[in-house]
C-alpha cells in the first residue's frame, strides 16, 4: 500500500458515495437478505444491510466497483452498523467479527484489481465504523437525566472487536464516521488506540462528525470547534463531517474545522436534504457545483458523498475535484 | 505560523475553550466540590441534584470557566455519585458548555468520571506520589480519554513545600510525560502547591514567594505547559475575617497571575478586587505574600482584628429576571430550562384563573411556543429542549391534583395515548414534547419510548385499550417503519387514529404514504401546540365529520400533491398494456340494456332531484367546511351553515315553485367491445361501429399485482367473443340559470346569484345521480334489486360506474366531442361544447355508464410521451394538439 499520507500532499482523494442508497437499488427482499445461510433465521433480517456482505457478497462488491470507476480513491467496507450494540437489533451479535473480517475483504479484493489495473492510482479500503444506535452522553428518558443505554466500556469493547476484525479483514484505514455523540466517538478511538497498541500497528484513522441541524452543533449538543478539540487527542489522518446536511449547509461548519484544524479534512455530505419522503434530489451536477465551492476556498483533502449520492455523484466530484489543488496544512511549530 | 496553531491548552464543554496569554487567568468554579463545600456536600448526600445543580449554574453564571467536581467523601459512593452528577450536567446545556474538572484523590473516580464526559476536561489530579509506574499508566489513559491533566508536584517523598522540591518534581514529571508518555505539553497543567501563608510558623513564611517563583520557573522551562492552584487555600488561617481574606486571595492572584499562573481554582465570591483593597490592608498583605518583613505576620494579626467587620451579608444573589411579569418569568423559567421558581409561578399564576387548566393552556404554552420558535430558527438546541420540556412536566405535576380537584377527586383522563419512537430511531425530544403537552391537557400517555418493534406498538395498543397512537422519528427510514406500522393497523383491523410526528415526517409523506393504507383517520401532526386540538377533535364523541375532514383534505392534498409531484418511475405503455386489469369475461355476468339505443327526456320534473342533492359540496362552493347534515350543527361555523341553508331552501322553493330551472337530459346504451386494449368500439344494432372511445392507460409502476387501469379494460374485449355494453349521457339543469343569475345581478343581489348558480350545480349533480339510478335499475336494468340511501349514493357504494370526460379516470376533455356526436347532445337537448369544451349551460354533467361489478373509479395520474403519441394517432390529431388537451397529465 502506498503511504496515503504522502498521496494526500499531491490531490484531494475522492471516497466513495452512499452504499445504502445503492443497495435499496436491488430491491432486495426478506429472502434476498437471509439467502440460504440465515433462510431459517428467528428474526426478520430485512434491512440489515452489513449482513449483505455474507447473503449477496457479489451485490457488494460490484456497488465497490461502480465507486473505483467512477473515480473514487477511497470506498467504505459495508459495516457501517458492524457491532454488537448495533446487530442486537437482529440477535446477530454473534456474526460482527465475521460480518466485519468478511466486508474488508469483499472491498480489498475489489481495491487490488483496480489498483493492479492503474498502479498509478491506488486505491484505499477505510473500514466504515458508525454511531451505533445509542448514545453515550445522552439520555433517552427525559424523566431521567443521569439514565444512559450505553456506557462507554460497553461502545469500546464493541467497537474494538469491529475495529480489530476490520483490520483482520485487510482495510488501509478506519473511519469513524456519522459522529453524532461526541462520547461514542471517544470510545471508538480508545479501543482503535488499545488495539494499535496491543498489535504494534499503526492505521490511519480518519473521525467524521455529524452537524445535526441549523443550530451547527452535533447531536449531543457540541460546536464544530467543541467537537474538534474533543476527538484530536489521537493523531487522526482526517477529521471532517458528512451526512444530515448537503453541501451548501455543510460548508460553514467545514469552513470552520479547516481553519482550526491540522488534520486532513474530509466531507462527505449528503445529496442536499431530504424532500418530504425522504428521498435526496441533488442531482450530480448540482451537487458538484456546491463542492466546486469548498474546492475554490482550499477547505478540502479528502472528498465524497453520504446519503444519496450515487456513482454518477462521485463521478462529478471527482472530475471536479481532480481540477483543484488540496488544502494546506498549518503545522504548529 | 499563525498564532491559532501555536500549542495552547484547549479544553471542551458543548464550547470551547482555549488558554491563550490573552484570555490571562481561567476561573475553575470550585463550588461542586464535597470537600470544600458543606452545602454542596449535603445536597448530594441527600439526593437533592436539581439544587446541586443550581450551585453548578450559578458557578457557570458567575463567570467560571472550567468547573471542578469532587465527590470525595467517605460517607459517599463516589464513584456513583461522580457519575451520576456528570452525567446530570450533560443534560444542562447552560453548565455542560464549559468543560469539567473531574477532581479525585481516587484514580477509579476518575476514569468513571472520564468516561461520562464527551468534551476534553482536565483530570485532577495525577502525581509521582505512588511511584513512576503508575504515574504513567495514569498518564497513558487520560491521554487516551482525551484529557488534559493536573499534575501535583507530589513525588514518593512527599508534597514539594521548597522552591528546589517544587521545581525538580515538576520537571522530572514533564519529562517522563513528554518523552515516554508522549503526552502533548500544553495538555499539563502543574499545580506546585498553594499552602496558606501567615500561619506564624517560620517555615511557612516563603510558602506564598516560593510558588510564585515555581510557577515562573515552570512557565519558562517546561516548554507550553500551564500553572494552575487551588487560591483560597493562600488565606486558610483568616477563616472567620473574610475582609483579610478577600484581601490576600486577590493580592496571591494578582502576583501568582503576574508570574505566570494561568488557571486557578477559586471562589469568585472571596475573591476582592485588587485596586480595590485599601492600600493599608493591601501593604500588610503584601508584606506577607512576598516575605517583605520579619514581623510581617505578627502586622497582619494585629492588623486583621481591626477590619473584622463582615462588610458583605450572605446576601441571595438578586435575580433580575425574578422581577419581570408572570407571564415572562414563565417563559424565562421554560426557556432556560430553569425549574427553581416554576412551582411558585405556576401557583401564582393558578390564583389568577378560574381552571386550573388554563394555566397549562394559557401560560404554559405561551412559553413552550417560545420554545418552540426558538428551536425552529435554531437558536435553541435539542438538549435545551428537554431542559424546558422537563420544567413543563414539572410544573404540570404540580397542577394536576388541582386540576383533579376539580373533578370531584376523581382521575378522568380525556383519552389514552400511545406515544413511540418508531424502531431504528432514538429520537425522542418531539415526541416527549407532545407527550408532555397531552399529558398537560389531561391525557393519560403510555410511552413506549425509543426503538419500538411495531409487534409491541401494536400489542401494547390492544392491550392498553388506547384511544389513538403517535409515531415519531427524525430520520429518514422511519417513514418506512410508519408506513409498515398503518397497514399492520389495517390488516389488525384497528380503528383508532394514527398520529405522525417528527422531523421528517411531512403532510405529504403522510397523505401520500400513510394515509391510503388505513380506512381510519392519519393526521400528521408537527408541532406539539397543535396536538392538543387535533387530539381533542379526534377523540371527541361526534368526531365523524372532523375524521371525514381530515380524509378528504388529505385526499384532496394526495390527488394534488400526485399531480405536480415529480414521480420518476413510470412504465412505457407497452408493459402497462400488459398489466391491465383483467377481468374474467368468462364468469363475468353481462346483462343487456332492457333498451339500447338514444333516449331523450324533455319534460323532467326537478322536484324530484330534491332528494338526490349532495349538500356537502354546495357548502364547501360557500368555503363553509363540513360534511352535511353535521355542518348545521358545528360548533365554528354551524350558525352560518344554517343560515345559507335556509336561503337555499327558499331559493330552492322558488325554483321547483315558479319552475325557473329546466331540466334535460339524453343518454343512450349501446352493443360494445374493448379492441386494441384501449379503445372501446360503440356499434349500432346492425354491429357497425358507430363511434370509437379512446381512453387513457395509468403508466405509474406500481407495485406488483397492482393493475395498471383504463375505462376499457371494464368492458369485454372483442376478442371474448361476449357482447358486452356500455352507456353515455348529458343532463342539464341549466336552462335559465343565466338569465336569473344576471337579474340578480342587476338588482346588485350577488349572493342570490352565487346561490343560484350553486343550486343549479348541485340540481345537476342531482340529476346526474338520479338518472344513473334509474339506468341501473330500470332502463338497463343491470342492478334492479338495489336499494341505497342519497347517502350511500354519494358515496358512491352502487355497482358500476358514470365516470365524466374532464374528470381523473378519463381527463381528455376530446371525448365529449364523441358523446355529442353519438348522443346528438346539442340537437337533442340544446346543451353546447365551447372551444374548450366546456359545456353551456355550466350546470350540466356528461359521461359514460359502466356496468360490470369490478368497475371503479380510478385517477389517471401521469402518462409518458409513448402513450401520448400512441393517443395522437388514435384520435388521428398531431402531437401537438394531444399535448394540449393532456398536458396537466404528461408526465415531466
Amino acid at each position: 500500500m502506498s503511504n496515503i499520507n504522502q498521496v494526500l500532499q499531491d490531490r484531494i482523494l475522492v471516497l466513495d458515495g452512499a452504499m445504502g442508497t445503492m443497495l435499496q437499488r436491488y430491491n432486495f427482499s426478506e429472502e434476498d437478505f437471509r439467502g440460504e445461510r440465515f433462510k431459517d433465521y428467528p428474526s426478520p433480517l430485512k434491512g440489515n444491510n452489513d449482513l449483505l456482505s455474507l447473503t449477496q457478497p457479489q451485490a457488494i462488491a460490484e456497488v465497490h466497483r461502480k465507486y473505483f470507476e467512477a473515480g473514487a480513491d477511497i470506498v467504505e467496507t459495508n459495516t457501517f452498523s458492524g457491532t454488537t450494540i448495533g446487530m442486537a437489533d437482529y440477535d446477530m451479535e454473534d456474526l460482527v467479527y465475521e460480518l466485519n473480517f468478511e466486508s474488508a475483504k469483499i472491498a480489498k479484493k475489489v481495491a487490488d484489481e483496480f489498483t493492479a489495473a492503474n498502479p498509478d492510482k491506488p486505491r484505499f479500503i477505510a473500514g466504515s465504523i458508525g454511531p451505533t444506535n445509542r448514545t453515550a452522553s445522552l439520555s433517552p428518558d427525559v424523566n431521567r437525566p443521569e439514565f444512559r443505554a450505553v456506557t462507554f466500556e460497553e461502545l469500546r469493547v464493541a467497537y474494538k472487536q469491529q475495529v480489530e476484525a476490520l483490520i483482520d479483514g485487510g482495510v488501509d484505514l478506519l473511519l469513524v464516521e456519522t459522529v453524532f455523540d461526541t462520547l461514542n466517538a471517544k470510545a471508538a478511538l480508545f479501543a482503535i488506540e488499545e488495539v494499535k497498541e496491543e498489535r504494534g500497528i499503526d492505521i490511519p484513522v480518519m473521525v467524521s462528525g455529524t452537524i445535526t441541524d441549523a443550530s451547527g452543533r452535533t447531536l449531543s449538543g457540541q460546536t464544530v470547534e467543541a467537537f474538534l478539540t474533543s476527538i484530536s487527542h489521537i493523531p487522526l489522518l482526517s477529521v471532517g463531517f458528512n451526512c444530515a446536511l448537503g453541501a451548501d449547509q455543510l460548508q460553514p461548519y467545514l469552513r470552520r474545522l479547516a481553519n482550526e484544524t491540522e488534520f486532513f479534512t474530509s466531507a462527505h455530505p449528503n445529496a442536499g436534504l431530504p424532500n418530504a419522503f425522504g428521498e435526496y434530489d441533488q442531482t450530480p451536477a448540482q451537487m458538484q457545483v456546491l463542492i466546486e465551492n469548498y474546492l475554490k476556498d482550499g477547505l478540502i483533502n479528502i472528498i465524497g458523498g453520504c446519503c444519496g449520492t450515487t456513482p454518477e455523484h462521485i463521478t462529478a466530484i471527482a472530475e471536479v475535484a481532480s481540477k483543484y489543488k488540496p488544502r494546506k496544512i498549518e503545522v504548529s511549530e | 505560523m499563525s498564532e491559532k496553531h501555536t500549542k495552547y491548552l484547549k479544553l471542551s464543554g458543548l464550547e470551547p475553550l482555549i488558554v491563550t496569554p490573552e484570555s490571562n487567568f481561567i476561573n475553575v468554579g470550585e463550588r461542586t466540590n464535597v470537600t470544600g463545600s458543606r452545602k454542596f456536600l449535603r445536597l448530594i448526600k441527600e439526593e437533592k441534584f436539581e439544587e446541586a445543580l443550581d450551585v453548578a449554574r450559578d458557578q457557570v453564571e458567575g463567570g467560571a470557566q472550567i468547573i471542578d467536581v469532587n465527590m470525595d467523601e467517605g460517607m459517599l459512593d463516589g464513584k456513583e455519585a461522580m457519575v451520576t452528577f456528570l452525567n446530570l450536567i450533560a443534560s444542562e446545556p447552560d453548565i455542560a458548555r464549559v468543560p469539567i474538572m473531574i477532581d479525585s484523590s481516587k484514580w477509579e473516580i476518575i476514569e468513571a468520571g472520564l468516561q461520562v464526559v464527551q468534551g476534553k476536561s482536565v483530570v485532577n489530579s495525577i502525581s509521582l506520589k505512588e511511584g513512576k509506574e503508575t504515574f504513567v499508566n495514569h498518564a497513558k489513559l487520560v491521554k487516551r480519554y482525551g484529557a488534559a491533566v493536573i499534575v501535583m508536584a507530589f513525588d514518593e517523598e512527599g508534597q514539594a513545600d521548597t522552591y528546589q522540591r517544587r521545581i525538580d518534581i515538576c520537571k522530572r514529571s514533564y519529562d517522563i510525560l513528554v518523552n515516554e508518555v508522549n503526552f502533548p505539553p500544553e495538555d499539563i497543567i502543574f499545580d506546585p502547591n498553594i499552602f496558606p501563608v501567615a500561619t506564624g510558623m517560620e517555615e511557612h513564611r516563603l510558602n506564598a514567594l516560593d510558588f510564585f517563583n515555581a510557577t515562573k520557573w515552570i512557565r519558562e522551562n517546561l516548554p507550553y505547559a500551564n500553572v494552575s492552584g487551588g487560591v483560597s487555600n493562600v488565606s486558610f488561617s483568616f477563616r472567620g475575617n473574610n475582609v483579610v481574606r478577600e484581601a490576600i486571595n486577590s493580592a496571591f492572584l494578582f502576583h501568582a497571575i503576574k508570574h505566570g499562573m494561568n488557571l486557578g481554582i477559586v471562589n469568585p465570591t472571596m475573591l476582592e478586587v485588587y485596586d480595590e483593597i485599601p492600600k493599608d490592608l493591601l501593604e500588610h498583605v503584601e508584606d506577607v505574600l512576598l516575605d517583605r518583613r520579619d514581623d510581617a505576620t505578627e502586622r497582619l494579626l494585629d492588623f486583621a482584628e481591626t477590619v473584622k467587620g463582615d462588610k458583605k451579608e450572605d446576601v441571595a444573589k438578586v435575580l433580575e429576571w425574578r422581577s419581570d411579569s408572570l407571564q415572562d418569568r414563565i417563559t424565562h423559567s421554560l426557556v432556560k430550562g430553569i425549574d427553581t421558581f416554576i412551582i411558585e409561578d405556576v401557583e401564582e399564576a393558578r390564583l389568577t384563573v378560574e381552571r386550573p387548566i388554563e394555566v397549562i393552556e394559557g401560560h404554559l404554552m405561551i412559553g413552550m411556543n417560545v420554545v418552540g420558535d426558538l428551536f425552529g430558527s435554531g437558536k435553541m438546541f435539542l438538549p435545551q429542549v428537554v431542559k424546558s420540556a422537563r420544567v413543563m412536566k414539572k410544573a404540570v405535576a404540580y397542577l394536576q391534583p388541582f386540576i383533579e380537584a376539580e373533578k370531584d377527586g376523581k382521575q378522568e383522563y380525556a383519552g389514552k395515548i400511545l406515544m413511540a419512537t418508531v424502531k431504528g430511531d432514538v429520537h425522542d425530544i418531539g415526541k416527549n414534547i407532545v407527550s408532555v403537552v397531552l399529558g398537560c391537557n389531561n391525557y393519560e400517555i403510555v410511552d413506549l419510548g425509543v426503538m419500538v418493534p411495531p409487534e409491541k406498538i401494536i400489542e401494547t395498543a390492544k392491550a392498553e385499550k388506547v384511544d389513538a397512537i403517535g409515531l415519531s422519528g427524525l430520520i429518514t427510514p422511519s417513514l418506512d417503519e410508519m408506513v409498515y406500522l398503518s397497514k399492520e393497523m389495517e390488516k389488525q383491523k384497528f380503528t383508532i387514529p394514527l398520529l405522525i410526528g417528527g422531523a421528517t415526517t411531512s403532510r405529504a409523506h403522510s397523505a401520500v404514504k400513510i394515509a391510503p393504507n388505513y380506512t381510519h383517520a392519519v393526521v400528521h401532526v408537527n408541532d406539539a401546540s397543535r396536538a392538543v386540538t387535533v387530539v381533542g377533535n379526534l377523540l371527541q364523541k361526534d368526531n365523524a365529520v372532523y375524521k371525514e375532514q381530515i380524509r378528504e383534505e388529505y385526499e384532496k392534498f394526495r390527488e394534488q400533491f400526485l399531480k405536480r409531484g415529480k414521480k420518476k418511475d413510470y412504465i412505457d405503455i407497452e408493459e402497462a398494456r400488459k398489466r391491465k386489469f383483467k377481468i374474467d369475461w368468462n364468469a363475468a355476468e353481462i346483462v343487456k340494456p332492457k333498451q339500447l339505443g338514444v333516449q331523450v327526456v324533455e319534460d323532467f320534473d326537478i322536484t324530484k332531484l330534491e332528494a338526490y342533492i349532495d349538500w356537502s359540496p354546495f357548502f364547501r362552493s360557500w368555503d363553509l367546511h363540513g360534511k352535511y347534515p353535521e355542518i348545521l350543527k358545528d360548533e365554528v361555523v354551524g350558525q352560518h351553515a344554517s343560515e345559507l341553508y335556509a336561503d337555499a331552501q327558499v331559493l330552492l322553493k322558488r325554483i321547483f315553485d315558479e319552475k325557473l330551472l329546466g331540466a334535460k337530459a339524453v343518454f343512450g346504451l349501446f352493443p360494445a367491445n374493448t379492441v386494441n386494449d384501449d379503445d372501446i368500439e360503440v356499434y349500432d344494432e346492425s354491429g357497425a361501429v358507430k363511434a370509437t372511445f379512446l381512453t387513457l392507460r395509468q403508466q405509474l409502476d406500481k407495485r406488483e399485482g397492482v393493475a395498471n387501469f383504463a375505462l376499457s379494460d371494464f368492458v369485454a374485449t372483442k376478442e371474448t367473443g361476449k357482447q358486452d355494453y356500455i352507456g353515455c349521457f348529458c343532463v342539464s339543469t341549466g336552462f335559465g340559470t343565466a338569465e336569473l343569475a344576471k337579474q340578480f345581478e342587476d338588482n346588485h343581489d350577488d349572493y342570490s346569484s352565487i346561490m343560484i348558480k350553486a343550486l343549479a350545480d348541485r340540481l345537476a349533480e342531482a340529476y346526474a345521480e338520479y338518472l344513473h339510478k334509474e339506468v341501473r335499475t330500470d332502463i338497463w336494468g343491470y342492478a334492479q334489486g338495489e336499494n341505497l340511501s342519497n347517502e350511500e349514493l354519494i358515496k358512491e357504494n352502487y355497482k358500476g360506474i358514470r365516470p365524466a370526460p374532464g374528470y381523473p379516470a378519463c381527463p381528455d376533455h376530446l371525448e365529449k366531442k364523441t358523446i355529442w356526436k353519438l348522443l346528438q347532445v346539442k340537437e337533442n337537448i340544446g346543451v353546447e361544447l365551447t372551444d374548450s369544451l366546456a359545456m353551456w349551460p355550466a350546470a350540466s354533467v356528461s359521461g359514460y355508464y359502466f356496468a360490470n361489478k369490478d368497475a371503479k373509479y380510478f385517477g389517471l395520474g401521469k402518462i409518458t410521451e409513448d402513450q401520448l403519441k400512441d393517443y395522437a394517432k388514435r384520435r388521428g390529431i398531431s402531437n401537438d394538439e394531444a399535448e394540449k388537451w393532456l398536458n396537466p397529465n404528461l408526465a415531466d
